[in-house]
């Protein structure tokens, strides 16, 4: 079994996830970036924390519309994002694609909700008949509980024994609707008739997130079928760009309790906090200079 | 030899089935001794156990399922039980699978094979008796492949299970499916003309020499009622020739088939399904914009009508295309 990485490690990751989403929010502020940028600021402890548990050479990733934490933990691709992001035919996509639909190797993304969800259960399946071992990942938000497909998924993956991880990062919104105006009952159970085995946990404890990730994951790599990994988190960023017309007295309450940088920021001695930030803004200088971009 | 549209289908299956393990054929009800709602499944499970998968009643998640397995370097074959139902994949076929193809800015293959039949004539009513596939002629990157009676059906099948890298709508007749192929006999010529893409187009002719009185351009479970005129219609010695193209999607460009097509001479476009922004009206127009100057004869465009399709034989056979109303049509045409 793997170790955990460093603390140091784990941190470096989610800041970087963090600087260039707040990067891509200046550039779309002063008029960089056409479309729209839809950031996971103050969810990257669920990208760095199950992405850390898995096996980067050959699992696979469905990611969503919200999937720029999710590549850079996979990949470390920050020029390719970026460039991908304001348009350049040196992105990720070559210009196609755009913020929502990015492949790196195994890792794939797409902009409807829900619909990447039968799709990673085919990958899996597909990995499960070749005999790969590969284990396959697939994000969704609570968002998307609204979308039917992802029953039939559910009861498909379990019926079919697909090695399947669903992980849901429960941001309590759906663009601008709180959670608790769109759906009834309990999330919590609405993959149990499925037979799905449903583990939840505070989406900002990144290292629990990556002991427990790598438990499921042996399980399912082992046979098991799918499993769910439920993770409490907050948005701390608006849906995309700027309009956000919630709370802001529930925004600063939320993000004191589930930004995943805070603890583990507390635990790395100021100076080597200050390195990695140094470090990162460099990194990301220096990508936006060799874009030709100048701010 | 003489196979129904039915049993070449079957083999064509499972020939693909049994000839490469990666090929899996999924849908509902699929299992033996069942072997799918139409029967052009049945067999496959018995022949190929591991390579059939059964599913449940949902359109939408086999037809992503089945672009996973696609995209990771299966050869998956979705049946859809019956055309109607297609709308419950259309989100996974345009949103998903044929974008994949190149919304990443490099190519990536999904060789996604959906079959599905189309078409009234059974009274099954007006939720499984339609042809819809005039909605999916125009999305970028999806092949429409839909053979006709004139056609070897099965070889269509296979061939494109074995070849293609992009997601392809195989669209069956229900209508066709107990009926025998057509080959040349005393009355009727047929000819197979091939092109690269493997999607021939089958010319057909009621007469031995000179020139056609009428063309009639159809594809399908046109094909059915075309070789119906064109066999009532040798009696009085009317010379028709259908042009049955077997791949029927089109972007904007002349079908490579239209250097086929004499321009002196009145055309009919039939299909099946309501009219209206169709496969027929594209037709009508690209044969406008490519020979005009020498077209000097009318165009005429015949569909089932702008209605549900009625349970009621008589009342269904007032909505769709028939044998009279294209035998009506012919003789309107030659004045």
């Amino acid at each position: 079994m793997n170790r955990l990485p460093s603390k140091k490690k784990i941190f470096e990751k989610m800041l970087l996830i963090r600087k260039v989403e707040l990067k891509l929010l200046d550039l779309y502020a002063r008029g960089f970036i056409r479309g729209t940028v839809h950031t996971c600021i103050g969810q990257e402890g669920c990208a760095v924390g199950v992405i850390s548990a898995i096996d980067i050479k050959t699992d696979i990733i469905f990611s969503n519309h919200r999937g720029h934490g999710h590549y850079l933990a996979y990949c470390d691709d920050v020029k390719g994002l970026i460039a991908e992001i304001l348009g350049s035919s040196e992105g990720a996509s070559a210009g196609v694609g755009g913020s929502q639909h990015l492949h790196n190797n195994n890792f794939y993304s797409n902009g409807i909700q829900g619909a990447g969800v039968p799709v990673a259960v085919g990958m899996g399946l597909a990995e499960k008949f070749t005999g790969s071992n590969s284990v396959t990942l697939a994000f969704l938000g609570d968002g998307t509980f609204g979308e039917g497909v992802i029953y039939e998924s559910f009861n498909l993956a379990a019926l079919l024994k697909s090695p399947i991880l669903f992980i849901v990062e429960s941001n309590g919104y759906a663009q601008s609707t709180p959670t608790h105006l769109q759906h009834s009952g309990d999330f919590g159970k609405r993959a149990e008739p499925f037979g799905i085995p449903i583990t939840i946990i505070d989406g900002s404890r990144v290292e629990e997130i990556i002991k427990i990730t790598k438990k499921i994951i042996q399980d399912i790599r082992s046979g098991l079928g799918p499993q769910i990994l439920y993770l409490n988190t907050y948005r701390v960023a608006p849906h995309s760009k700027g309009d956000d017309f919630r709370d802001q007295d529930e925004i600063i309450r939320m993000s004191k309790l589930h930004d995943p940088l805070t603890p583990l920021a507390q635990e790395i001695n100021k100076l080597e906090r200050e390195q990695i930030e140094e470090s990162i803004e460099l990194r990301i200088q220096k990508i936006l200079n060799e874009l030709g971009i100048n701010l | 030899m003489n196979f129904t549209y039915l049993e070449s289908l079957n083999n064509g299956l499972i020939g693909a089935l049994t000839a490469n393990p990666n090929v899996y054929l999924i849908g509902e009800d699929l299992n033996d001794p069942y072997g799918g709602a139409f029967k052009v499944s049945k067999g496959a499970s018995y022949a190929r156990p591991t390579q059939v998968i059964s599913t449940p009643i949902s359109e939408s998640a086999f037809t992503g399922l089945g672009t996973g397995m696609a995209i990771r370097g299966m050869r998956p074959v979705i049946e859809i039980m019956f055309g109607d139902f297609i709308t419950l994949c259309t989100d996974q076929i345009l949103n998903g699978a044929t974008k994949f193809t190149t919304m990443y800015g490099k190519a990536l293959e999904v060789p996604l094979l959906i079959r599905t039949p189309m078409g009234g004539g059974r009274g099954y009513g007006p939720t499984h008796s339609q042809s819809i596939e005039k909605m999916f002629l125009g999305i970028p990157n999806l092949t429409v492949v839909s053979p006709s009676l004139g056609h070897n059906p099965g070889n269509l099948l296979r061939q494109s299970i074995e070849n293609i890298t992009n997601p392809l709508l195989f669209v069956e007749y229900k209508s066709l499916y107990p009926k025998k192929l057509i080959s040349s006999d005393e009355i009727i010529n047929i000819r197979e003309v091939e092109n690269p893409e493997k999607h021939p187009v089958v010319l057909a002719k009621n007469f031995t020499s000179g020139e056609p009185d009428v063309i009639v351009i159809t594809y399908g479970g046109g094909s059915e009622q075309l070789f119906e005129v064109m066999r009532s219609l040798a009696i009085d010695e009317i010379r028709i020739e259908g042009v049955l193209p077997s791949r029927i999607d089109l972007k904007g460009e002349p079908p490579w088939w239209f250097d086929l097509i004499k321009t002196d001479i009145p055309i009919i476009v039939a299909e099946h399904g309501t009219p209206g922004t169709t496969w027929g009206t594209e037709i009508a127009s690209l044969l406008y914009e490519s020979f005009f100057s020498t077209l000097t004869m009318p165009i005429r465009r015949l569909s089932c009508a702008d209605e549900v399709i009625p349970a009621k034989v008589s009342l269904e056979s007032s909505m769709m295309l028939t044998s009279e109303k294209l035998s009506q049509a012919v003789i309107e045409m030659l004045g």
